[in-house]
Order: C-alpha cells, then structure tokens, then sequence
C-alpha cells in the first residue's frame, strides 16, 4: 500500500463509521489536521517535484443535490443513446439497410435517419467537427467545463462504474476500511463482483460499438452463435478493456494527466465563465462551528466555511475547490451539492461553492456591483460560428444533388485517327446515382457541333443521346467515346461538357473535359 | 533553466565523468520499466528464428517451426484472390463471348481483369492504353489487319501473327528489292502509287500509270486489286488514313524493298482461357471493335 493511501486511511479511520450522528461526525474530521503528502500540485512552481507521483486512490462519497441529479440524467440519456440506438429501425426501402444509424463500411456509406452521406461527402464530418468544437468552446465560455462534468465519456462510464463500486465495495468510509483489512473473503468477494460487474459493463459497451458498424439484430444473433467476423470480436475485446481500464482503474488520472482538454481549456477560458468556484468572499476565515460561536463573541470574523472537507471527499478527482481554479477540477458540481447539504444542516446560506466567477467575488467583495457578462465577444463570435458553419451544411445538405457525374479523359492514346480520318477521344465516365431507385440517364456532350457519343456497352439511346441505367444507390463507370469529322485546328483543345439529364425530367449535372486532336 | 541548475546543484556522482571544457554528462538512467521492457524484446526477437526460416547453413537454411515462406506466403494471397474472384470467373467463362459486353457486370468485371493482363503482358509493344508504335498496331481505331470482331481478336491473342502456332496468322510481305523482284524504279514508282490511294501527295513527275501496273502485278494479289487489303493474309488496307510504319514515301519503299512481317507471340500457351476471354472484351471495348 502507498502511503498516501496509509495516512489517507489512518484519517479516515480515527471517525468511525457508525454511531455517531452524521455532523458530529464531520465537525470532529474537521477538527483534525489534515496529514499526509499534500496532493500532486500540477503548477509546482520550483520545478522541483518528482517525475512521478503515486495515484492516491480517491473514495469518491457519495452525494445528493441538483447537480448530481442532473449528472443521473445525464447519465441515462447518454447511456440510453449509446446502447440502444443501434436498434432503432428506420425504413429507407428494398434497397437500403432500416438501420436509423450505420456506419456501413463494406458499401461505404453512412446513415443517420433521414441521411445518407457517402465516401466523398465526409466534408461533412468537418463541419460537424468545427460545430462540435465551436460548441465547445462556447460551453466553456459561458460556464467552463460542462463537457467534462457532464457529458464526457469518460466522466460518464467513471461515474457508473464508481457506482457499481459504492454498491459492491461500500460509500467511501466503508471502502477505506475494507480496503485496511486483509484480503478475507468477503472482501475478495465484493472485489470480485465489482470487477465482474465492471467487465460486464465494459464488454456491452464494446458490444455495442460494433453494432453501429453493421445490422444490429442481425450481429448480436452472429455474435451470440459465434458467428460474427473475427474483426467485430476484436473490437468488442478492446472497447472492454479500454473501457474497464480507463473507467474502472485509471478514472481521474485520464483527465489529469491523459486528457488535452483541460489544457485547452485552461488557455480558452476567461474571468467572466463561470466555473465551480469557493466563495471565499464567504467562506473565509475557516471555522468549526463552536469556534466561529467563540469567534463571534469575541467580535472577530469567522466565514461560512466549516472546513468539514465535504466537498473534498466528494470530488472524482480529488481536488479541493477551495484552492481556486484547478487543472484536476472536472467541475462536475458534486462539491456544491455536497456544500449545500452541510450548510442546510448548520442553518447557513446553500451555495457557499457555486457556479461563479473570481471577478464577480472580488466585485463582491469590494461591494461593487456583481459582474456576469454571458454575452461577451468570444461567446457572440463562437455562437455565429456555429450558425454560420450549421447554416452553411444545412443549406449544402437541402440543395445537395442525388446524382453526379465525374469524367477523366484516356491518358493514352490522347486522340485516335480513324480509318476515314475522324478523330476520336475517348473518355473514363462514372456516374453516381444516390436515389434509392435505378435511374436512368441521358448523357449529352456539348462542346463539339459535329460529334457523335457512344458509350460501350449501351445501346440505348433517347434521340441521339446515349442512356444510361445506374442502379439504386450505386455509381456506373462506362467508357465514353467522342467521334468527329470536323475539321481542327493543329494541337486543338476543346472544351467539352459532359452533361446528365434523369430520364424523365429532372436538372442536369456536368463535368468539363477536353477533346484533343492531333 | 540555467538559473535553475545553478541553483540546484547536482548530487556527487551523478555524472557519467565525461567532461567537455567543464561541460559535464549527466547520468540519467533510463527507467526500469523500459530497460525489462527493452530486454523483452530482446526475447521476443528469439522467437523470429524458430517461427520463421532464419539461419543459413552450408547449403540450405533453418526452416521455421510452422513451414512458413515468403513464396508460400504469396502463393496463398493470390489462391485466395483466385477464390474470391470465382464466382464472377465461372460466370466469365461460361459466357459466350458476344454476349459479355451486353452485360454491365460481366463488362466491368473483363474489361477489369483484362486492363491487368494487358498491363502485364501487351503493354510493352502496344502501349499502355492501346495505341500502339511504329510497326505495333494501334488497339483503339477501327482498323484491322486480321479482324476486329470478338472472334478475329480473340484468334490473334491466342494464336498471334507469324508465330510458332501452327493456327496462327500467316502472310507475309516480301523483300521485292532486296530479292530483286522489283526494280529500284518499280518500287518507287509503286510507293507513289500506294500514297496516292490514299490521297496523299505524291512526287512531282512520278508515274503513276506505272505505278498502277507494278501494283497489279506484284501487290493485287495480297492487297486486292483496289489496295483495300485482305485480313485473311494480314495485308493492310492501303487505301484509309492509317499507317502501321509511316505514310511517307521512305518509309513506304523502305517497306516494299526489304518486306514487313511483325510477329505476335501466341498467348494460348501462356494465358489461361478465362484471362484470353477478358483480353479480348478488352482489346474490342478500345473503341475499334467490330460487331
């Protein structure tokens, strides 16, 4: 055991469990010294501190509140997302999977309801990127890291594999002690089933990765008969490790020391977000309750803070807020639902810890007038960007066609003579046909007055233009062949538009190309 | 930092005692963990000469635990291509040749198969997309010297043209000068002749009356009384806009008097049927076919 643990538990231990009513409790852990290493300062000064420090594992105490409520939403909406979508059927016709949400790789497309986007329409993806970014940035200029107290997946399969651990293995107080005993076997036992449990957790979770990869009932009977490709049990084997790893064992050290966000973040926000703050304008100076009594008696000041380390022994990673801003702050909140909570019992005003500002406490505490200012230039521009990026894809996306056509010329020979002195070019032309239905089309070439088209392999022709059938949701390649008798110029180059009308109506799509002569 | 490491001194024996003009080498050791890890590779290595061929020996080398080759190795990629190819093979193979290209599947599945064999095996004399060099001929106009339907080119490709098969195209044009069948005059009056069926200029003051009469003479009997040609004997049609060698007048008697026979190996003997079959779609879907 590391001895951070040791002393951790050596504090804890002086409390005992059951007994003593709940504050008496807290007022005399708060009456102790805290001993032990300090926490791992990520901003040491000096430089000094060694490469690596040992992980204090973290007990994260369990707590009620609003904001945990809204973790507990949180949580089973993104779960509910996350595991169940797959199965949401979506009719799209004979020719499409019903799937609502498939990344299908072997015919390169992607469905999300009521859109299919193809290989080279992936620019797609960049936009949403830009607008998850932008969004991003936005939450956190308006109240710093809502992404990673709330809706993180790491912070979410954290949050439900430390409940599996509260359930198992005890609330904070009981797992410290059993994890003081010996290895019996009921501690192995509850080591067991939450390690069992974790597992479980971890492997649906990769089970249901692969599921947006291919037709979701169809794949879970595969796997269930072990008959799903070798590829869709790899990937289940690493989401599960992954996931029991990153979840279960690592925790907060992923957000401390793995995670690029909170570095972003730290250079991204501003003193007008608000985060998870102490109001230290209240809270100071630190007092047990019958000292603040004494203190006040005496007319000296005494703050709100009991220093009962609640919000201490709450915190997934075990930060202490009162610190001020902290690389390791997640700012889940779950220190104000904890704060609130004393203050409730010792008859103080709730959100001594609440989503504040360092600027608005020292407006505060200078008693000037409070200072919020949500709409500022960094959150007016990172909303227009993310109208304009949404606004451009939504109107991309409405005016986008079904059809399209891409054209390359032969590289070699560029121009063939013909017996009777013609020149020909000939051309590589792919179709695409993005409706879910055959589609005929009528390919017209302009450019040349005299020149006839034929492609191989179709005879078909509407007037004296070729048609072509693409089938549903396919493109066709065919080889195209440009004849004319006209005479050129030495070296000609001529511009040429390939053009595809629907048979039956509908707008054109072209390509440019050239014809060359000799 | 060099406030820093004035600062803070390093421990006695902390360096690896090399010194350069006072500029001492830290030993910083690597981390433990890295050091195993590097020595497990090391192990790891060892296992490479048991699984895999590995050590020479006088005349051989060790094979490894599991028989593995490179060129076995590479013998398996391409049956499993083979096989995954099947299906779309039998159908190929099955098919009758005129009915391939009316099927856009098939057609794209042989005019696949058949762009990698002709990359691989035609390319060298006929160009890469099939138009062919001087003497080569040009795959993708509408000129034939042996036939431009399925059958004709399917017949060339497999049998060629003066090759060793006995099925394959024969003819050939003769040396006139050079075994003295044909006058140095006669030739050049015939060659201002042969330009002249095409419409192409021709030497001021040339006979071609003369010329005419060469021709019937020595010439008719494989280019036909007009020059139009005879596929049956390979005798190029004179009289169209395209030229195996060149149109102009050198050329031309350069080709009357020493003769022209182009060879084109027979493919049957190296080229399996399915291979020969795509070959064919191919060659016919330049442009040129004939139906």
């Amino acid at each position: 055991m590391c001895p951070g643990c040791a002393s951790a538990i050596a504090m804890e231990a002086a409390t005992p469990p059951h007994g003593q009513p709940p504050l008496a409790g807290l007022i005399d852990e708060a009456k102790r010294p805290l001993t032990g290493p300090p926490p791992p300062q990520l901003d040491d000064p000096d430089g000094d501190m060694p490469l690596y420090a040992a992980r204090r594992k973290i007990y994260p105490l369990r707590v009620h509140g609003t904001y945990r409520r809204i973790k507990w939403i949180v949580l089973f909406v993104t779960l509910g997302i996350y595991y169940l979508l797959p199965f949401v059927r979506w009719d799209r016709g004979p020719n499409a999977p019903d799937q609502a949400v498939l990344i299908d790789f072997a015919t390169r497309r992607f469905y999300f309801f009521f859109i299919e986007i193809w290989p080279q329409e992936v620019y797609y993806l960049t936009g949403l990127l830009i607008v998850a970014a932008m969004a991003l940035f936005l939450m956190n200029a308006v109240a710093g890291r809502v992404w990673c107290g709330y809706l993180c997946p790491q912070t979410v399969w954290t949050d439900l594999f430390q409940t599996i651990e509260r359930w198992t293995e005890g609330d904070r107080r009981e797992h410290i002690l059993r994890d003081r005993q010996p290895w019996n076997a009921d501690r192995l036992a509850r080591a067991g089933v939450k390690h069992f449990l974790w597992l479980m957790v971890a492997w649906w979770t990769g089970g249901a990765w692969v599921l947006y990869f291919a037709d979701a009932p169809t794949l879970v009977k595969d796997l269930a008969t072990f008959q799903a490709p070798l590829v869709a049990y790899g990937f289940i084997g690493i989401l599960t490790f992954t996931t029991y790893t990153l979840a279960g064992l690592m925790r907060e050290q992923v957000c401390v020391y793995m995670c690029p966000w909170p570095r972003i973040q730290a250079a991204l926000t501003d003193e007008y977000a608000l985060n998870v703050t102490y109001r230290y304008n209240r809270g100071e100076p630190r007092a047990s309750l019958k000292k603040a009594a004494s203190l006040h008696e005496h007319g000296e000041p005494a703050g709100d803070c009991i220093d009962c380390l609640q919000c201490v022994h709450v915190c997934p990673t075990g930060v202490d807020i009162r610190g001020g801003p902290n690389l390791g702050c997640i700012q889940c909140g779950l220190c104000i639902d904890a704060c609130d909570a004393v203050m409730a019992k010792i008859g103080r005003p709730a959100r001594l810890i609440a989503y504040d500002t360092e600027l608005n406490i020292q407006a505060l505490q200078q008693g000037s007038e409070p200072a919020y200012r949500i709409i500022r230039m960094r959150t007016l521009l990172y909303a227009a960007i993310i109208v304009a990026v949404g606004g451009i894809m939504t109107y991309t996306f409405a005016t986008r066609r079904n059809d399209g056509i891409s054209v390359i010329h032969d590289r070699n020979p560029v121009f063939v003579r013909l017996s009777d002195g013609a020149i020909r070019n000939a051309y590589t032309v792919r179709i695409l046909n993005k409706n879910l239905e055959t589609q005929t089309f009528v390919l017209k070439v302009a450019g040349l007055s005299s020149a006839s088209v034929e492609v191989i392999g179709s005879d078909a022709r509407r007037g004296s233009d070729p048609a072509i059938d693409v089938g549903p949701d396919q493109t066709r390649e065919v080889r195209v062949l440009v004849t004319t008798h006209q005479a050129l110029d030495p070296d000609a180059s001529i511009p040429l538009s390939f053009i595809i009308v629907p048979d039956g109506g509908g707008s054109a799509a072209s390509a440019v190309d050239h014809f060359l002569g000799p | 930092m060099s406030e820093r490491s004035e600062r803070k001194p390093q421990p006695q024996g902390a360096t690896t005692g090399h010194e350069w003009d006072g500029i001492h080498e830290l030993n910083t050791p690597l981390p433990r963990w890295w050091l195993w890890l590097f020595y497990a590779t090391i192990a790891w290595s060892a296992g490479y000469w048991v699984v895999y061929p590995s050590w020479p020996l006088i005349s051989s080398y060790t094979n490894g635990a599991f028989g593995w080759h490179a060129r076995g190795a590479v013998a398996n990629d391409l049956a499993a291509l083979k096989t995954q190819r099947s299906a779309m093979t039998a159908r190929l193979e099955t098919t009758p040749l005129a009915d391939i290209e009316s099927n856009p599947q098939l057609l794209d599945f042989a005019r696949a198969l058949g762009r990698a064999a002709f990359a691989d095996n035609c390319a060298p004399c006929h160009g890469s997309g099939g138009g062919g060099a001087r003497g080569y001929p040009n795959l993708t106009d509408d000129d034939w010297l042996w036939g431009g339907k399925l059958v004709d080119i399917e017949q060339t490709i497999r049998h060629g043209a003066r090759s060793s098969d006995d099925k394959g195209r024969q003819g050939t044009m003769p040396a006139f000068g050079r075994d003295g069948m044909l006058k140095r005059d006669d030739i050049i009056a015939v060659a201002n002749y042969v330009r002249s069926l095409s419409g192409l200029s021709t030497a001021p003051g040339a006979d071609l009356k003369f010329g005419a009469k060469v021709f019937a003479d020595n010439c008719a009997v494989c280019h036909g009384p007009d020059g139009k040609g005879n596929r049956t004997l390979g005798a190029a049609n004179l009289t169209d806009k395209i030229w195996l060698y060149a149109p102009d007048t050198q050329t031309i008697i350069d080709g009357i008097w020493n003769g022209r026979g182009g060879v084109m190996p027979a493919w049957g003997t190296k080229l399996d049927d399915v291979t020969i079959k795509a070959l064919t779609v191919y060659v016919h879907t330049f442009g040129g076919g004939e139906k």
